[in-house]
């Protein structure tokens, strides 16, 4: 007793697929191809998927405490924490040059203006909405604060400010701080701090 | 032996065939009608989310940029959304009894992340990545529209593969000033192909259209 189908001769000899079989087969694919969604959504999971296999619900695994990822070995005090000797690092950990200072300016307006404002007064937009007003990066203290106090705060948070460290990477905050230099200098300039080409500058844009 | 069909059945084969080729070509026209659809491509429909976040409010109103919140967009292929710590770094201060926030503030009692319902979502066999397009010069609002006017996100763009390359193919057409990037208020200069071929060649942009850029 034969329980399969023998292929038919003529598709045996001509190693073509039998006519009929290729209408069929059109139609098929004419019919259903809207319809077939499974390689739009395989077996695999994109960011923030949600799973079923694990209990939580999250694709996303947190890691066991202590894994270091590749390349994100942190060796080195003070990048990493802006301490020194214990204290709040009177130092950069790397020299700051020009691009530092445009990073800076760059990652600031992004993640600290929002309540701190540009110029550093601490009368940004969501202060007037009702964020607990942060102080001026101008008074006394700020301004004899060692860079490693700016970058432990951005780190940690400090009172109702929360911790900026999963947003902003630790070269990239210690731009900021060099950045919040910059503009603690720029509002303690007096006229003798302008070099004679960048008053022309400034005399030509005021007269505009 | 007598005929089979009566010579008046010559008519009606003729209009059966006639049927025939309406019918086919009405449900070619009906499929392709489909397929652009709202139904199927989701275009301008705003979704229900666990929480009616406005990107309108937050951009618009307030001007936060939006890497605020989506801080992997220049360095992976996910733009990131933000963990609920981003939303109570202010909303532990600001909007601290509104209801429409509960479930914000549950979220980070309990350590469970809210559920949003994706927006954009490509097919699985698609390898989109974000970073590479901003280094580039493509805006968020070239693909996301102007998110500073959504109270609720909506897709702009139909996401089909047919769409991917009309700039894929000619991407002076697109791309704008990397420092403009991030801008929702950039518009497209009268001389946006001369810009254009400009940035094309300032940042070696090359026209990528083999399969496997984006199908691996």
């Amino acid at each position: 007793m034969k329980h399969y189908r023998e292929p038919s001769i003529e598709a045996a000899e001509t190693g073509k697929p039998s006519r009929k079989g290729l209408v069929f087969l059109a139609g098929l694919t004419l019919l259903f191809s809207s319809c077939r969604l499974d390689m739009h959504d395989q077996p695999k999971y994109e960011s923030y998927e949600a799973s079923e296999f694990f209990a939580d619900g999250q694709a996303s695994r947190i890691p066991p405490e202590g894994t270091i990822p590749q390349g994100g070995l942190r060796q080195g005090e003070l990048l990493y924490t802006g301490k020194m000797d214990g204290g709040d690092s009177e130092l950069f950990p790397f020299p700051i040059t020009q691009d530092t200072l445009v990073r800076g300016q760059d990652r600031y307006n992004i993640y600290c203006s929002p309540c701190h404002d540009k110029v550093g007064t601490g009368r940004g937009i969501i202060v007037r909405r009702g964020m607990k007003q942060p102080p001026s990066f101008h008074i006394a203290r700020l301004r004899e604060a060692p860079p490693g106090y700016f970058f432990d705060v951005m780190t940690n948070g400090f009172g109702a400010m929360f911790s900026y460290s999963s947003r902003v990477q630790p070269r990239d905050r210690w731009a900021i701080a060099a950045y919040i230099r910059a503009l603690q200098l720029s509002q303690n300039a007096s006229y003798g701090d302008v070099s004679e080409e960048d008053l022309e500058k400034l005399e030509e844009a005021a007269t505009e | 032996m007598a005929q089979l069909f009566h010579p008046n059945i010559n008519i009606l084969i003729r209009i059966l065939v006639g049927v025939v080729v309406v019918l086919a070509a009405g449900l070619g026209l009906a499929y392709y009608q489909g397929y652009y659809s709202v139904y199927f491509s989701q275009v301008n429909v705003f979704r229900e989310q666990p929480v009616m976040f406005s990107h309108k409010h937050h951009v618009n109103g307030l001007g936060i940029d939006c890497r605020y919140c989506h801080t992997s967009v220049e360095v992976s292929s996910s733009a990131g959304i933000p963990p609920t710590h981003t939303c109570m770094g202010c909303h532990s201060q600001v909007w601290t009894e509104a209801p429409i926030l509960e479930p914000v503030r549950e979220s980070y009692r309990t350590g469970t992340p809210l559920q949003w319902v994706r927006v954009h979502d490509l097919p699985d066999f698609v390898y989109f990545n974000h970073s590479i397009h901003v280094k580039k010069g493509v805006g968020c609002t070239t693909c996301h529209g102007q998110v500073d006017q959504m109270p609720l996100m909506m897709q702009v763009n139909t996401l089909f593969m047919g769409w991917c390359l009309e700039c894929h193919r000619n991407p002076e057409d697109y791309v704008r000033p990397r420092e403009e990037v991030f801008s929702v208020s950039w518009v497209p200069p009268s001389n946006q192909k001369e810009l254009g071929r400009r940035l094309v060649e300032e940042y070696q942009i090359k026209s990528r259209t083999n399969c496997s850029s984006c199908h691996r």
